[in-house]
């Protein structure tokens, strides 16, 4: 019979991925056995700190062919160690290479994936899986009663991370891996940076995001210069109306035809609080918005409204972030 | 090329979703169904890929009878002819069995590339891409933002969004799966022409015994995540409107940023 709730913890350039330490937290709250699968190349050393947020056992996939993320080895590796293992519970991110692989794996072990959710709980061995549709304008609880592992991929920076326990340790478990050459479809080859080293805005803490208000990309650099001052977890995001308008890319746009997050705290300047923006970041945990428009429907969403003109706003709240900062 | 584009139609992202009083679906009545926008992309890609080296567009689809229009504007579009995946029993699949209904579908097809958006905007699950692959036994590139197909048609580059604006270039042989983002290109609008040719050209209707499968495959029945109950999220609440000068306004939401919610 499966049993126990493994949990596929990302790590990048060495470094564990919060979400990872998310998972691990909520999966400890099952009072099930957790097992923690790390994959990379030179990662063993992230094992323990796994076990102190959660994991009894760490499964370590080192190898070369893991070091840059893989859907083909990535799939490979872990369905072999669930047919392997048998778990009951499968949990994993749903950031960009988890949204990947994952839906892959659950088609290889011919599973069910409730994909991005916001929650999960495990009781008597089953998962009920909490998941936005249609952007996040509703959501629904989602089971896989017939099929075993019972995958989910948890969106980052919606579940909290718990206390580290140092005197906790997980038992490493060093682990084959087998990947051929004839494994691999899809080959890698160049990875390139983007314009910014922010973090992505789907694991961002603060979004500062501009709409059509901005007038021209070049008017972006305050969004820019806001976000510095505010620190890492920082990025900028934009509204549909920016980006089809090319003050912006299109990997910053926010909405129902973009990007859903929930950050703790969204700046909306100049966006007006379309439908399709609105779904896509309702749940950010605080929202300040300043608009020219007293009526904008943005206000109705916003914590903090400012009614003026961005262009003034925006370089004083950059000045108060900055002095606030200092007196740290 | 053979080009397959997979297409599902979807509630326009203008509608206000409405849960039924039993709270196991959405209010469907009035809602304006379009083609998934993501899958715009992918129907707009394959048409330049056709217009430059030849070939043939299918769109295939799995939905009701409604979902006609929206193979028609793929048609309309400039496709060839639709494969329209309509029976009853496939209502209430999960992105599992939609995947198996697409591969029944697929697989007597001659093709060298499927495209597809990288989530329908209904459900978000983006997975059928991934699923259908598999059950293909081909490879996949999802978020897709660049596609660039050799002369020979038997290979392709992708670019694929990562995180913080960061691409990754895969090398895929054909045939692939490549689920497209916004920012691929820039899809047309069907011409008054393409309209009006689009109601000659062939739709195959593909059903529960066309595709070979059993009931229990695919509906309800195959779907192996079974959402239990629908909910709107809870509303929420207008806060503080702060007035005054710019200079007092920024200082006052910098301070209750710091003081009152507690964030920065």
């Amino acid at each position: 019979m499966p049993q126990g709730i493994w949990v596929i913890c990302e790590q990048k350039e060495g470094k564990l991925k919060k979400v990872s330490l998310e998972m691990l937290s909520k999966a400890k709250e099952a009072g099930q056995e957790v097992t923690a699968l790390l994959l990379g190349s030179g990662v063993e050393g992230l094992a323990q700190d796994l076990g102190q947020y959660g994991a009894d056992k760490v499964l370590v996939f080192d190898a070369e062919v893991l070091k840059d993320y893989s859907t083909d080895a990535y799939t490979k590796v872990i369905c072999d160690a669930v047919k392997e293992g048998d778990p009951s519970v499968l949990l994993g991110a749903a950031t960009a290479s988890g949204k990947d692989f994952l839906p892959r794996v659950a088609a290889r072990l011919a599973t069910g994936l409730a994909s991005d959710c916001i929650d999960i709980k495990v009781e008597d061995g089953k998962l009920v899986a909490t998941r936005p549709m249609y952007a996040g304008k509703c959501v629904v609880e989602a089971v896989i009663p017939d099929s075993s592992p019972q995958m989910a991929s948890v969106r980052p920076n919606v579940l909290s991370v718990g206390d580290a326990d140092a005197s906790k340790s997980a038992e490493v478990i060093k682990k084959d891996v087998n990947v051929g050459d004839a494994d691999l479809k899809a080959i890698l080859k160049e990875i390139v940076k983007g314009a910014s080293e922010k973090v992505d805005l789907t694991e961002a803490t603060i979004i500062v995001s501009g709409g059509r208000a901005m007038k021209e990309a070049d008017n972006f650099k305050i969004l820019w210069d806001l976000a510095d001052a505010l620190g890492e977890g920082t990025t900028v995001g934009a509204s549909r109306a920016a980006v089809d308008s090319g003050y912006a890319t299109h990997d910053m746009q926010v909405g129902q035809t973009g990007k859903v997050v929930n950050p703790n705290l969204y700046f909306a300047f100049g966006i007006s609080g379309a439908i399709q923006h609105l779904a896509g970041m309702r749940t950010s945990k605080v929202i300040v918005a300043v608009n020219k428009d007293p009526e904008a429907p943005i206000f109705q969403k916003a914590d903090y409204g400012i009614v003026g003109d961005l262009f003034k706003v925006v370089p004083l709240l950059t000045e108060e972030v900055k002095k606030l900062k200092a007196q740290d | 090329m053979d080009i397959l584009v997979c297409m599902k139609q979807v509630p326009d992202t203008e509608t206000k979703i409405v849960i039924n009083p039993e709270g196991t679906g959405i209010v469907t009545d009035g809602i304006k169904y379009v083609m998934n926008p993501y899958d715009e992309f992918a129907v707009e890609e394959a048409l330049r890929i056709k217009e430059k080296s030849g070939g043939s567009v299918t769109i295939v689809c799995m939905g009701p009878q409604r979902a006609t229009e929206a193979i028609r504007t793929g048609l309309a579009m400039g496709a060839d002819k639709g494969v329209h995946l309509n029976d009853a029993a496939f209502e209430g699949s999960d992105s599992y069995a939609t995947a198996k209904g697409l591969a029944a579908a697929i697989k007597p097809l001659s093709y060298d590339l499927i495209l597809g958006g990288k989530q329908a905007v209904d459900e978000d699950n983006a997975q059928v891409y991934a699923a259908l692959a598999e059950m293909l036994d081909i490879p996949h590139v999802s978020v897709v933002t660049n596609l660039d197909v050799a002369d020979d048609g038997k290979s392709a580059v992708a670019q694929r969004e990562v995180e913080g604006g960061a691409k990754e270039m895969i090398q895929i042989s054909l045939p692939a799966f490549v689920a497209c983002q916004k920012g691929l290109n820039e899809p047309r609008y069907a011409s008054l022409p393409g309209i009006m040719k689009a109601k000659k050209k062939p739709i195959d209707v593909v059903d529960l015994a066309a595709s070979g499968l059993s009931a229990d495959e695919v509906g309800a029945q195959g779907a192996r995540v079974k959402a239990t109950k629908y909910s709107l999220p809870p509303e929420r609440e207008a806060g503080k409107v702060l007035e005054g000068e710019p200079e007092e306004v920024a200082a006052q939401v910098v301070k209750l940023l710091r003081e009152e919610a507690k964030i920065i």
